[in-house]
């Protein structure tokens, strides 16, 4: 099975119940992607399958329909996504096991809300971290949303 | 200077032994170990000392020995040896390195002594003193006890320093020039009036082969170019492009992986078990029963980890009955029993309480007890690790907290010394206390003797992470106190009781060893207070449940801190005193505490008018050395709890990196106010209750209140970072809610008697 994920045909593998999580860590080797719960609460998984946040450890890869996005797609280090440049400014992880996951969530919510509210914040960010880096994560949302601004 | 002064302060580069710039003698434990980089140079790659590695190419590559769990340590020691060696950060490769004696922590240990830490008396000092001796000859490599920066302070400072002198001296002999007129500049020393230069590549290999320099002279602290100033975090852009770091994503050719499936009633074993269901998961390779001893189950092998969880869970086992009272409140009646024996153990008895008890009029009384549950450290990254037994060597690569712990225990699993067991730290994904154990790199070892050479990643899920956590221990606090309307308390006493951390610990890592002495574990942030009381004590006993408990961030200050600061705020009611100005005056003999006090004070605008349904709650916990005054600010609408400002006054003696030093406040206040909204770890059957994050979260983002950190820098002494920050935060907040609210909540979590926003 081969899925479309961030602008590639990526090999799957064959089992179709595969959460698209594992599907990416231990058949595509593509790390970014964490596992944290295995049951959707906790947001570490998080891609975007066309455009959509969504947690990969509960999708099935045969149910995948659409392009697939992970936190390597968004921008890399000589390329960095204005979201990334804007938690590297305000200096957010700490252990960055959820930092991945939170990105894709905040990426998420800029291409929909682009100048969010505290409460689009507090409705889309819904992802655990246990260093408690939320105070950074929403003024790193804030920084992304006045840079996006001023770039438009 | 005395000489326990000096040999605290000893470091020792090569021969030399150096204290602030005086050679002294030294003795056996005093001797360095071998520079453990010498063993796996490169080609062209050449070491100064066991922190700082410089190749041809001009790599400068900095050990920082300590596990970067997210509290930053790698920058903040990188930046303590660039400090010394005219570089940036930029300039500098940081690596956690290879497991290895000479990396042991002294600092941690330093906390270990059983006096508080403003107690600067002759035997206080005389036993600090000693401790990093007994780090040194155990060759303890931890991180934990909020200690790698009082660890590394000098040994990071003195390691880039003496680089320095040996490069300068090098260049100075290439450029036949005396070396106090060169200068560094961008990796390279310059000579200003020839206009010469030579990269510290070049000049490597001359360098390390001059003498060691027998007197250093560190940088004073006006001088200082990086220390003191906030500093781009190195690991960050690794971490927010999905950088391949953590122990999890270990990824090796022909690695097969794994999970497994451990008994969850602790200790027991299978009764019996059928393999065969778990065996027809397409994938599954292996199930391999596991006896050790950290617990008794089964390891699932198989082809990715998805594949394994599959197999795990198709895996039936009936296990043996618990061993242990089988409910939580059959566990905490042994806890409550032990209250009504003779203590264990009393760190703290001035005058005499039972005398200030006796002849006190009935109205000057006051008592309650108090009470809190398990707690699972919950680190996002689950437990893992991979291992590989192959030719007589065995690999492992863990996010561990103590590397060489695992060296010594795995190599006696696999029959081979320790110096053939090489342990690999990732990065952690979280760590708490919890990666300091060594449950998850022994059944990877184990696991590693049936795949054939072949390496094995072991990933736990969540639920059998939750369940087989070294849990924070369940504690009950009774209190008393003397205290008369208008006056200061004149007694005040508290009785712990809890399962001993250091007993289960001592028994799960190294079986058979029993430790002495008193568990000071159990009376942290207690008895080790800066309050002035005539009569004042703090005693602990020791509840035997075999349930396994260990350090999770901040230990016994995670709860004694709110016993006492609770406790204290209903003094202060009794009294009909202000819980800021009672404060003030018992803890007036600290200068330190009084500052912190008076900064939150200001930050929170404390005594000024609240509106209906909204509070303000104080607390002042010291824990491993930094003194944390927390004002809390909520409200409560509707019966639900909104958590709205937290404001922490943090005197830390000196700030390394004040921008990775409030994040870690912050981070620490973060992980208490989880504890109060909703944790706790509950038994039935001898099982634990709650698997996932959907019966033990933590707080999210919309109840994440703004949090407001200042830094205090006026204590001689250095404090740590990473725990402080937790302790008061949950006194902090239980105050508050009696502010808003008239109920006093002495039992956790307090979502027990109030809602939270949800």
């Amino acid at each position: 099975m081969k899925l479309n994920i961030n602008s590639r045909l990526v090999e799957v593998g064959d089992d179709p119940e595969m959460p698209l999580l594992w599907a990416l860590r231990d058949i595509a080797g593509m790390k970014g992607t964490k596992f944290g719960c295995g049951i959707a609460v906790c947001g570490a998984c998080t891609v975007h399958v066309d455009g959509i946040p969504t947690r990969s450890c509960q999708l099935p890869v045969g149910d995948v329909d659409g392009p697939v996005t992970t936190i390597e797609g968004i921008g890399n280090k000589e390329n960095l996504h204005i979201v990334q440049q804007a938690w590297i400014d305000e200096q957010v992880p700490q252990c960055g096991y959820c930092q991945s996951g939170q990105i894709m969530a905040a990426v998420a919510l800029l291409d929909e809300t682009p100048d969010p509210t505290d409460e689009d914040i507090d409705d889309a960010m819904t992802n655990l971290c246990r260093c408690g880096t939320y105070p950074r994560i929403r003024s790193a949302i804030r920084r992304a949303a006045e840079n996006m601004k001023q770039e438009a | 200077m005395g000489i326990a002064k000096i040999a605290r302060r000893t470091f020792l580069i090569g021969a030399a032994a150096i204290a602030g710039g005086v050679a002294v003698g030294y003795y056996y434990v005093s001797r360095p170990y071998d520079n453990p980089l010498e063993k796996d140079l490169a080609e062209g790659e050449v070491t100064f000392n066991p922190y700082i590695k410089i190749a041809e190419d001009n790599t400068v590559t900095v050990i920082t020995p300590r596990a970067e769990m997210g509290q930053g340590i790698h920058t903040s020691l990188a930046a303590l040896v660039a400090e010394e060696l005219d570089l940036t950060l930029d300039d500098i490769e940081a690596e956690h390195g290879m497991a290895d004696w000479a990396y042991f922590n002294g600092g941690m240990l330093e906390d270990g002594v059983p006096f508080a830490f403003f107690n600067e008396s002759f035997m206080a000092e005389t036993m600090r003193t000693a401790m990093p001796m007994v780090g040194k000859v155990l060759g303890l490599q931890v991180t934990g006890g909020s200690s790698s920066i009082k660890d590394g302070f000098d040994k990071m400072r003195q390691a880039g320093c003496a680089t320095r002198y040996m490069l300068l001296e090098a260049a100075a002999k290439e450029f036949g020039v005396d070396k106090s007129t060169l200068k560094i500049e961008g990796k390279s020393v310059v000579d200003p009036a020839s206009g010469k230069a030579l990269e510290f590549g070049k000049l490597a290999a001359a360098a390390a082969s001059l003498e060691m320099p027998s007197e250093l002279v560190l940088r004073e602290q006006k001088d200082w170019k990086l220390l003191g100033k906030s500093q781009p975090r190195v690991d960050i852009p690794d971490k927010v492009t999905g950088g391949h770091i953590f122990g999890i994503d270990v990824d090796l050719p022909d690695m097969v992986h794994a999970t497994v499936k451990m008994s969850p009633r602790f200790w027991a074993k299978a009764k019996s078990y059928d393999e065969a269901p778990a065996l027809a998961v397409p994938g599954v390779q292996k199930v391999v029963p596991l006896e050790t001893q950290t617990g008794n189950g089964f390891g699932i092998i198989a082809d990715t980890t998805w594949a394994a969880f599959k197999g795990a869970e198709a895996l039936e086992v009936e296990w043996e009955e618990a061993s242990y009272p089988k409910t939580s409140d059959a566990m905490f009646e042994v806890i409550e029993k032990a209250l009504e024996t003779e203590a264990d153990q009393s760190l703290r008895d001035d005058g005499s309480v039972e005398t200030a008890f006796a002849d006190a009029p009935r109205e000057e009384l006051l008592e309650a007890d108090y009470k809190v549950p398990w707690l699972a450290h919950a680190c996002l990254e689950p437990m893992n690790a991979t291992a590989q037994f192959r030719d007589g060597v065995l690999s492992v690569w863990a996010p561990t907290q103590a590397p060489t712990i695992i060296q010594m225990i795995c190599a006696g699993q696999v029959g081979v010394e320790s110096s053939d067991v090489r342990v690999h730290t990732t990065k952690l994904g979280g760590g708490f206390g919890r990666r300091g154990e060594v449950d998850f790199p022994i059944y990877a070892v184990e696991l590693s003797k049936h795949t054939d050479g072949r390496p094995v990643k072991v990933t736990w899920s969540r639920e059998e992470d939750t369940r087989h956590d070294t849990y924070r221990p369940a504690a009950m606090g009774r209190m008393k106190a003397r205290v008369k309307e208008g006056g200061l308390p004149t007694a005040f006493d508290m009785h712990l009781s809890s399962p001993s951390i250091i007993q289960s610990l001592m028994d799960r890592t190294f079986p058979g060893q029993s430790p002495a002495g008193p568990d000071n574990t159990m009376e942290h942030g207690a008895f080790d207070q800066p309050y002035t009381i005539p009569n004042y004590r703090v005693r602990a006993s020791k509840a035997d449940l075999p349930v396994p408990v260990g350090f999770w961030r901040s230990v016994g200050n995670s709860y004694n801190g709110w016993f006492h600061e609770s406790f204290m705020d209903e003094i202060a009611e009794k009294a009909g005193m202000d819980p800021l100005d009672m404060r003030l005056e018992l803890m007036k003999d600290y200068p330190a505490a009084i500052g912190a006090l008076k900064k939150v004070a200001e930050m929170s605008g404390w005594g000024r008018e609240m509106p209906e349904g909204k509070g303000l709650g104080l607390a002042h916990v010291l824990s491993f050395g930094t003194w944390v005054a927390m004002v809390v600010e909520v409200t409560n609408e509707d019966d639900e709890i909104k958590i709205d400002n937290v404001w922490a006054a943090t005197e830390i003696g000196t700030a390394i990196d004040p921008s990775i030093v409030k994040a870690q406040i912050m981070s620490g206040i973060v992980f208490g106010l989880s504890s109060a909204l909703g944790q706790e770890i509950n038994f039935e059957d001898g099982e634990v209750v709650e698997g996932n994050f959907d019966e033990f979260d933590s707080m999210r983002m919309n109840q994440c209140p703004d949090i407001h950190v200042e830094l205090l820098e006026t204590y001689h002494k250095t404090g740590g970072a990473g725990e402080p920050g937790t302790p008061p935060s949950i006194p902090a907040l239980a105050n508050a809610i009696y502010a808003a609210t008239g109920t006093r909540i002495r039992t956790m979590p307090l979502s027990h008697e109030v809602d939270f926003v949800s």
